[in-house]
C-alpha cells in the first residue's frame, strides 16, 4: 500500500517510524533524536568510568559536549566539533540513516559530502544533565522484568520486517 | 468458502468507518477549536448512538466540545464511541470468517474483576487530553516528549504494564516525527486507535479477567512477533488439548528492551523462558499443569508449570485439529479489527510475489509482517504450497501474515517457521549478524552495571 495514498492514513498497523539499524555500541552506546537535538553518550577512550555527553541542536547546529560529571570537553571549542561529536554524528548516521539525521537536524547535504561537512555549528548551552538522565532511563529498560500479560495493544506494533 | 467470506464486506462497515474517519480528522486538527465541517462530523457520530445506552453521554460530550468545553468526561465519551464503532466492525468481520471456517466461538463472559486505580494514571490522562486539544498536527517536541513521563512508574506496576507499553510506543512515534506540522500526512486511524485505547486504559477502574488453572497439552501452531523501540514480544498461537475438548489459545512473553536491540538478537531478551523458546525452536508439544487460562483464551505463561514433550509438526496439528477447535471471544473493550488474528491453514492456492490466489479471492500476503527476527522471506512465501498464519484485516482488506510455510528451495521441499529462530538463527549468515546484535546487549548491560545508581 502506497504511503501517498489515502489508505495509508486509514491503516491501523502501518509502521510510521523506520526501525533503527543494528550497529556496534562499544564506542557510542546511546544515540537519540529527541527534543530537537541529536544527542548521545560517547564512551571515553581512556577511563572506563567516564562517558562524554554530546548533543547537536536541530536547525542552529548548537554543539555541546561534557563529561557525565559535567566537566567541559577539552576538544570542543566554540564552533569546532570535538571527536566525540564527530563520533556521535557518524553513529547516528549508521543507526538512522543519513537522510533521517539530515532531516531532523536540518542539514543541507551536498551530494557526496559527509553530514559533518554540512553542519554550520555554533555553541549551545550545556545539556549534559538532561541527556545523561535520558541515557540512564534508556539503560533502565534492561532492568524491567519480563511480562507474561497478553498485552493486546501490541497487535498495533508488528516486529520490524527485514529492510528489503 | 473462505474466499467467499473474505470477498464479502459486512453490511454497514463503510458507514461505520466513515464515522471513525470523521472523529480521527477532528483529532488530527485538535478539539480546542472545532470548525463547522468537523462539528458536522462529530454530530453525525453522536447521531448513530441515539437509542443506545451511550446516547446521552456521547450527545452531551459532542455538544460541549463543539461549544468549546473539553473535559476528561467528554473525551472518554468520544473514545468510548470510537471503541464501540470499531468493536462492532470487529464483530461483523470476525463473524464472516468464523462462519466460513466453521469455527465455534464462545460468547464473551462478563468481566469479573476490576483493576484498582492509581494516582499515576492522572499524568497519562492529562497528556492524552493535551494531545486531543492540540491535535496531531499541533504536536511539537515538547508535547511529544511529555508522553513518556509516567512510563517508568507505570512499568514498575504489573497491573499497568499494558498502558505503559502502549504509551511508550505511541509517545515514541510522536517524538520521532515531531514537529508533526511538517509531515505531509499523519497516520490518523492509527493514532486515533492508540489514543482512544490509552485513554480507556488510563481510567481509574478497568475490567480485568481472572484466569483459572488448566491442565492439558499445548500444540503449537506458530509465533507472532511484536516490537517497538522498548518492547519485544513473542505471542504463541496453539491448540490446547484438554479432556473437555480442543481450544484455540495464545500465550505471550514480552521483554523490555531498547531500540538498538532489534532483529534476531531481540530473542536474547526472552532468555528466561527456555521451556517455551525451546519448544518453539524444536517444534515440540508442551505439557501444562495448572497453567492459568483467561476467558479470552490467553494462557498466562509460567515456565514452572510447563514441560517440553514429544515433537509435533504444526502443519500436521493444523490439518487434524484446527478445524474443530473452539475459540474464545475477545474482551469487550479489546474488540477492534486490528486485533483480529485468526490462525488459518491455507493450501491449494497459487502464490505470487505478494498474493495467494485462493480460487476466487486473491489474499494479500502481509510482507511487512515477515519479521527480521525470523527466517521467513517473501521468496519462501511466493514459492510455497502450504501456509500457516494469521488472517488479519486492516484498511478495508484482508491479508495473511504467514508464520510458517511449506515451500521449495533449489527444487527441494523445505518447511520454515518464524519460531525456528527462537533459540538463535539456524543459518550461518544470520547467526553472524545475530552475534553482532548480541554484543549490543552485553555492552548496554555493562554500561548499566557501571552507571546506574543503585
Amino acid at each position: 500500500m502506497e504511503k501517498d495514498g489515502v489508505a495509508w492514513e486509514r491503516r491501523s498497523t502501518v509502521s510510521v517510524v523506520p526501525p533503527v539499524r543494528p550497529r556496534k555500541l562499544a564506542k557510542v552506546p546511546f544515540v537519540e533524536l529527541a527534543e530537537g537535538r541529536l544527542q548521545g553518550v560517547v564512551s571515553s577512550g581512556s577511563d572506563i568510568q567516564r562517558v562524554y555527553v554530546s548533543s547537536i541542536t536541530s536547525g542552529d547546529h548548537g554543539l555541546s559536549c561534557s563529561t557525565n560529571n559535567n566537566r567541559p570537553c577539552g576538544g570542543l571549542s566554540g564552533a569546532h566539533a570535538c571527536k566525540h561529536l564527530q563520533a556521535l554524528l557518524a553513529e547516528a548516521e549508521l543507526q538512522y540513516g543519513a537522510e533521517r539525521v539530515a532531516r531532523y537536524l536540518k542539514i543541507e547535504v551536498v551530494d557526496g559530502e559527509s553530514l559533518f561537512s554540512g553542519l554550520h555549528p555554533t555553541s549551545a548551552p550545556n545539556r549534559a544533565a538532561e541527556v545523561f538522565s535520558s541515557f540512564l532511563r534508556h539503560l533502565a529498560y534492561l532492568e524491567v522484568p519480563a511480562s507474561t500479560d497478553p498485552l493486546p495493544e501490541l497487535h498495533w506494533f508488528p516486529a520490524a520486517a527485514v529492510t528489503r | 468458502m473462505l474466499a467467499a467470506a473474505l470477498s464479502a464486506a459486512p453490511a454497514g462497515l463503510d458507514e461505520v468507518l466513515a464515522l471513525v474517519d470523521g472523529l480521527d480528522d477532528a483529532l488530527t486538527h485538535g478539539l480546542a477549536r472545532v470548525d463547522e465541517e468537523r462539528a458536522d462530523a462529530l454530530e453525525s457520530l453522536a447521531a448513530v448512538f441515539v437509542g443506545s445506552p451511550l446516547a446521552d453521554r456521547i450527545g452531551d460530550a459532542v455538544g460541549k466540545i463543539i461549544a468549546g468545553t473539553v473535559t476528561d468526561e467528554h473525551l472518554i465519551a468520544l473514545a468510548g464511541a470510537r471503541v464501540a464503532l470499531l468493536g462492532a466492525a470487529h464483530d461483523a468481520l470476525l463473524l464472516g470468517v468464523d462462519a466460513a471456517v466453521g469455527r465455534v466461538r464462545e460468547d464473551a463472559p462478563a468481566p469479573v474483576e476490576v483493576r484498582p486505580g492509581s494516582s499515576v494514571l492522572a499524568a497519562g490522562r492529562s497528556w492524552l487530553r493535551e494531545l486531543a486539544l492540540t491535535g496531531w498536527r499541533g504536536v511539537d517536541h515538547e508535547l511529544a516528549a511529555a508522553g513518556a513521563g509516567s512510563v517508568p512508574i507505570l512499568l514498575a506496576a504489573p497491573a499497568h504494564r499494558r498502558l505503559a507499553v502502549l504509551l511508550d510506543g505511541f509517545a515514541g512515534e510522536l517524538r520521532a516525527l515531531a514537529p508533526i506540522a511538517t509531515l505531509e500526512q499523519v497516520p490518523a486511524r492509527r493514532w486515533g486507535d492508540l489514543w482512544s485505547r490509552a485513554l480507556l486504559l488510563s481510567q481509574e477502574s478497568a475490567p480485568v479477567s481472572v484466569p483459572a488453572p488448566i491442565d492439558g497439552r499445548l500444540l503449537i501452531l506458530g509465533v507472532d512477533l511484536h516490537e517497538h523501540p522498548t518492547v519485544f514480544r513473542a505471542q504463541v498461537h496453539g491448540l490446547l488439548e484438554t479432556p473437555h475438548g480442543v481450544r484455540l489459545v495464545r500465550t505471550s512473553v514480552a521483554a523490555a528492551k531498547v531500540d538498538t536491540i532489534t532483529g534476531s538478537s531481540a530473542w536474547r531478551m526472552l532468555a528466561e523462558f527456555p521451556v517455551l523458546l525451546g519448544a518453539l525452536a524444536e517444534r515440540r508439544v508442551l505439557e501444562l499443569t495448572g497453567m492459568p487460562l483467561t476467558s479470552e483464551g490467553d494462557l498466562i505463561w509460567d515456565e514452572a508449570l510447563a514441560r517440553s514433550g514429544e515433537p509435533a509438526d504444526p502443519f500436521a496439528v493444523a490439518r487434524i485439529r484446527l478445524g474443530t477447535a473452539v475459540a474464545a471471544a475477545a474482551a469487550p473493550l479489546d474488540r477492534h479489527p486490528a486485533g483480529i488474528a485468526v490462525p488459518v491453514l491455507l493450501e491449494g492456492y497459487t502464490a505470487t510475489a505478494d498474493e495467494l490466489d485462493l480460487g476466487g479471492y486473491r489474499l494479500a500476503v502481509d510482507l511487512d509482517r515477515l519479521p527480521a527476527a525470523g527466517p521467513l522471506t517473501p521468496d519462501l512465501v511466493a514459492a510455497s504450497t502450504a501456509c500457516l498464519g494469521l488472517l488479519r484485516w486492516d484498511a478495508g482488506r484482508w491479508s495473511v501474515q504467514p508464520f510458517a510455510v511449506q515451500s521449495t528451495v533449489k527444487k527441494k521441499p523445505v518447511t520454515v517457521h518464524t519460531a525456528d529462530w527462537a533459540l538463535g538463527p539456524t543459518e550461518a549468515k544470520a547467526a553472524k549478524a545475530e552475534a553482532v546484535g548480541g554484543t549490543a546487549v552485553a555492552v548496554l548491560r555493562e554500561r548499566a552495571g557501571r552507571l546506574l545508581r543503585r
